[in-house]
């Protein structure tokens, strides 16, 4: 009964459909039909993406575990290891905003926790559209809500985070989760199955209907019906996975388990397919043993069901009682529901009757790769800006517009919704340039960051692509900590539109330069395709979630400024580069122009340079300068340490404006005590780091020139005020 | 000094309060919920976290768990009980403390840095304290005491209230008030001051480099207090 038009009805094209006949060399039947949809959809084959993808450097002396399981490792020594990945929730966020962002942070945390660690921190990237668009505000609430409810309720602190607003996001919006956990090196866990005869085990809650397809609707663009795809969201339940968590951590403390996945994206099937995969085996399954939560669950149901909290492992044998005792003891269901085999195929039993008899290596090693194509884009030309145009402009109005925009704003409202300071570890809250928690009980601490560029990354993908990798660098940088490595979170278009391939294809290749010029490998992410409404995809977003070590967590770098009479230097030239900035867009009325360009000598001389001035404890507070440009980073710096500061006239640069908002990139303020400024400029000179004396720490008030100076209370106002008012509208 | 923290499903401060309460010299000991008996203790803590998931009510699942009739007795006898946020929750739906604990006023979480003012000394957790306001840290969505006027005119009477929500000055304004809480109420005793029941986690300020070390006064000073 199962033909080609069924087969494009689950999201399959006609040549993967014959693709499948051909090696199969017969029709499969519908269950079989539902897993290779399941497997062969762009959400779990990478099919547009893969080749590119291949291209990012993924290794260095510090990455213990690449892209390929559920999630990157690295190495931070004396045994310690950090397992990380940042995924995407966007489609069923904006269909269920509480649900999809919370099952998002849920899903995230069985990624880690399923390689051995406990997680110690969450973080997000969040995009929503116009904040005038009448569905921005309720998303928004749900979204924050969803992440909060899930992570607060499972004890882990979320310590940093992004949330931006441009109207390319109006009918796709973003969640972008991230967890970070704690494992030592030689208590890792991986998804690949060994051994012949040994059971296969489910653990967690209950399967249900929910989520039957969600994979394949996250490969799909959105239209008029999108209300109609509300049962493909999951529901989360963040207390089981609490249990999940704790029994999982407890079975693992011995030497039971072979292999363990989690079930997301494509639930069992992915699943099970994936650790037979991996372990060249085969995987038989006997679907009546699998706790089922609705009656009469067909056998095509149950493989595709994307119910969360659970969890597949290939267990040794005997086993089985040790296991099920922790599982009883926590409450969670526990059913051996088949055995490894060698027949490296996927076989499935329901009523007796085999209804699934697939061979491994076609859904997996088969499945349909893409070269499609794509467009390159041009450098977009400069604009002329003519200073007349600012001439009217007053630096101080212009200053409290851009701390109230709300992507400069204070997100206050947003991350004090977010339990971040549980476990006792965060020594650095959201606010910061990097969320900072320490390695329980040791003298490290561990720097996380999450950022994303779309507007330079939409004006021109290649150094958009580029910038956004420095940018998570200069972050942890700031904060005293040494970058390791990167997971990266790729959010586009319809990658059969030539322009959004291109995109891709170009913030990638802008990407892989970066990471590989500052050793700052990609370990771990996730392809977010057809985020896409009819004919009109997102701008391109590609998030970057950078982690560092600090080594002694007493060094530790924060923003706030510290002490009157202090000197600030600004790290890195400044050339006024206008183009793209928030300036140009927001008070120009700008779109067009090149973004700043990246210039990746200066930025790991000036960043390697920076960080051995903290080494030296040199440095009493630290911002990397990005939006907004110099004069918004000070701002916050002075908000954050309640203090003033008094500006220098400009060297070389005679435009006051370019000076101040202008977006070069590669640079950091740095406040310095007098006694030690001539080792500091002794270290930046010996290293050929260019730096501008910016000025002195002061009380109270920002003193930009003569005429014009502003309170740190006006400022702090216009920072924190944007958000507040718009949700309590 | 000896002290058992209890861990329900879904606590989450656990390991917290186990960390802060061994730095300032408790022996302390993890009490599975499904055990019987309380090993012989100083101190019993219930703490923070969403115990059973908060599912039927904050506090209302754990408050029938097996262990609670042993931790009832434990505090009927006179021993010293404390609950902090989830574990206060608990104490109000086991009746040993007066009141319940409302969604806070704007029905949002909040996790921030507080100020609470000390209000009555004359027991074990706070006698000869060196300072009267605490800055301690919440993170909680159910936070918001509310009584009947007969049960306030009781704790008043007996001098119950335990923390005021404050500013820096120790002022107790509606506007440091985090979550609707009657009176700015963020913790209360039993009349005979045994049992405490707070919303703030002194157990995430004991250390400079966390928000602050007003958590290791307390702990320091009620270890004092004991011994």
């Amino acid at each position: 009964m199962v033909n080609e038009k069924i087969a494009i009805e689950h999201g399959l094209k006609k040549q993967e459909y014959s693709k499948i006949c051909d090696l199969l060399q017969r029709t499969p039947n519908i269950t079989e039909l539902g897993i290779f949809s399941a497997m062969w959809n762009e959400h779990c084959s990478y099919k547009s993406s893969k080749i590119h993808l291949k291209k990012l450097p993924t290794k260095s002396n510090k990455v213990i575990q690449g892209p390929g399981e559920n999630a990157g490792i690295i190495d931070i020594e004396d045994n310690d290891a950090i397992v990380f990945k940042i995924e995407s929730h966007n489609h069923p966020s904006f269909i269920e905003p509480y649900q999809g962002a919370a099952t998002g942070v849920g899903g995230i945390m069985r990624d880690v926790f399923t390689m051995g660690a406990r997680p110690i921190a969450n973080l997000n990237s969040i995009h929503f559209g116009s904040p005038e668009h009448k569905k921005t505000r309720n998303l928004l609430r749900g979204v924050v809500r969803g992440i909060g409810g899930y992570g607060n309720c499972m004890g882990i602190p979320t310590i940093a985070g992004q949330t931006n607003f441009d109207e390319s996001y109006n009918g796709n919006i973003l969640v972008n989760a991230m967890t970070l956990g704690l494992v030592k090196k030689n208590k890792i866990f991986y998804s690949k199955a060994a051994g012949l005869n040994k059971p296969v085990i489910y653990v967690g809650s209950k399967t249900g209907r929910d989520g039957i397809h969600g994979a394949s609707m996250a490969s799909a663009v959105f239209d008029e019906k999108i209300e109609e795809k509300k049962p493909t969201v999951q529901v989360g339940d963040p207390f089981t996975e609490k249990l999940l968590l704790e029994a999982c951590l407890e079975l693992m403390s011995g030497d039971s388990i072979i292999a363990i996945q989690d079930m997301g994206a494509a639930g069992l099937t992915s699943s099970s397919i994936e650790m037979a995969s991996k372990g060249k085996l085969g995987i038989e399954l006997n679907l009546n043993k699998v706790p089922c939560r609705e009656s009469k669950m067909t056998p095509y149901e149950i493989m595709l069901s994307e119910s969360q909290e659970r969890m597949l492992i290939v267990l040794e044998n005997g086993k089985e009682e040790l296991a099920k005792k922790i599982f009883d003891k926590w409450n969670l269901d526990f059913a051996i529901i088949g055995k490894t085999t060698s027949s490296k195929k996927i076989e499935i039993y329901f009523d007796k009757k085999k209804v699934a008899d697939l061979p491994v290596d076609i859904l997996v090693e088969n499945s349909p790769i893409y070269d499609r194509k794509w467009k390159k884009a041009k450098l977009p030309k400069k604009n002329k800006f003519k200073k007349e145009q600012f001439k009217n402009l007053k630096i101080v109005n212009t200053l409290n517009k851009i701390l109230s925009n709300p992507n400069v704003c204070s997100k206050k409202w947003i991350w004090q919704q977010y339990d971040h300071t549980v476990m006792g570890d965060t020594i650095q809250k959201p606010g910061g340039d990097a969320g900072v928690v320490r390695v329980h009980g040791t003298s490290k601490a561990v720097a996380a960051s999450v950022d994303s560029s779309a507007i330079y990354c939409w004006a021109h993908p290649l150094s958009g692509g580029k910038q956004i990798v420095c940018e998570s660098w200069r972050n942890l940088i700031a904060v005293g900590a040494k970058p390791i490595a990167i997971t990266n979170c790729l959010n586009f278009g319809s990658p059969e539109n030539e322009e959004n391939m291109g995109e891709f294809v170009e913030c990638v290749q802008g990407l892989g330069e970066a990471s590989a010029y500052l050793d700052f490998p990609v370990v771990s992410g996730n392809v977010s395709f057809y985020n896409q409404t009819k004919e009109v995809g997102i701008k391109p977003t590609p998030t970057i979630g950078g982690v560092g070590l600090i080594k002694n967590y007493k060094n530790m770098v924060t923003m706030a400024l510290k002490q009157n009479d202090n000197i600030l230097l600004v790290i890195g030239k400044t050339e006024g580069h206008l183009e793209q900035s928030l300036f140009s867009r927001d008070i120009l009325s700008e779109k067009n122009g090149p973004p700043p360009e990246i210039n990746l000598f200066n930025e790991k001389n000036n960043g390697e340079t920076v960080l051995k001035l903290i080494d030296k404890n040199f440095i009493r507070a630290a911002h990397d300068v990005s939006l907004g440009g110099i004069i918004t980073a000070l701002s916050k710096m002075c908000i954050k340490g309640r203090k003033g500061a008094v500006l220098n006239k400009p060297k070389y640069l005679i435009d006051k404006f370019e000076y101040l908002f202008g977006e070069d990139q590669g640079r950091y303020i740095i406040e310095i005590e007098k006694t030690n400024y001539n080792n500091v400029i002794e270290i930046l000179e010996k290293n050929s780091v260019h730096y501008d004396d910016l000025g002195i720490v002061n009380d109270n008030d920002l003193i930009i020139d003569e005429k014009t100076k502003v309170s740190i209370d006006d400022l702090d106002k216009s920072h924190s005020i944007w958000l507040n008012n718009y949700m309590s509208k | 000094m000896n002290s058992s923290v209890i861990i329900f499903p879904g606590s989450n401060c656990d390991r917290d309060m186990d960390v802060a309460l061994k730095k300032f010299g408790f022996k302390n000991k993890m009490i599975w919920h499904d055990d019987t008996k309380l090993p012989k203790s100083d101190l019993v803590v219930l703490p923070g976290g969403f115990s059973y998931g908060d599912y039927l009510r904050c506090g209302s699942m754990a408050s029938k768990s097996k262990i609670i009739k042993s931790v009832i007795d434990f505090a009927k006898s006179g021993g010293l009980l404390m609950g902090i946020c989830n574990g206060f929750q608990i104490l109000t739906e086991t009746e040993l403390l007066p009141g319940v604990l409302l969604r806070n006023k704007f029905s949002e979480f909040i996790c921030k840095d507080v100020f609470v003012k000390i209000n009555n000394t004359e027991n074990k957790y706070f006698k000869k304290i060196n300072k009267q306001t605490l800055k301690l840290h919440i993170a909680h969505n159910e936070g918001n005491y509310f009584c009947t006027n007969n049960q306030m005119k009781e704790i008043e009477d007996n001098n119950q209230i335990a923390l005021f929500y404050c500013d820096k000055k120790g002022e107790i304004k509606d506007e440091h008030n985090p979550n609707g809480s009657s009176k700015n109420i963020a913790g209360i005793f039993n009349k005979e001051k045994n049992i405490l029941g707070m919303m703030p986690h002194p157990e995430r300020m004991i250390d400079a480099y966390l928000s602050g070390e007003d958590g290791s006064l307390f702990f320091q000073n009620l270890i004092k207090n004991l011994k």
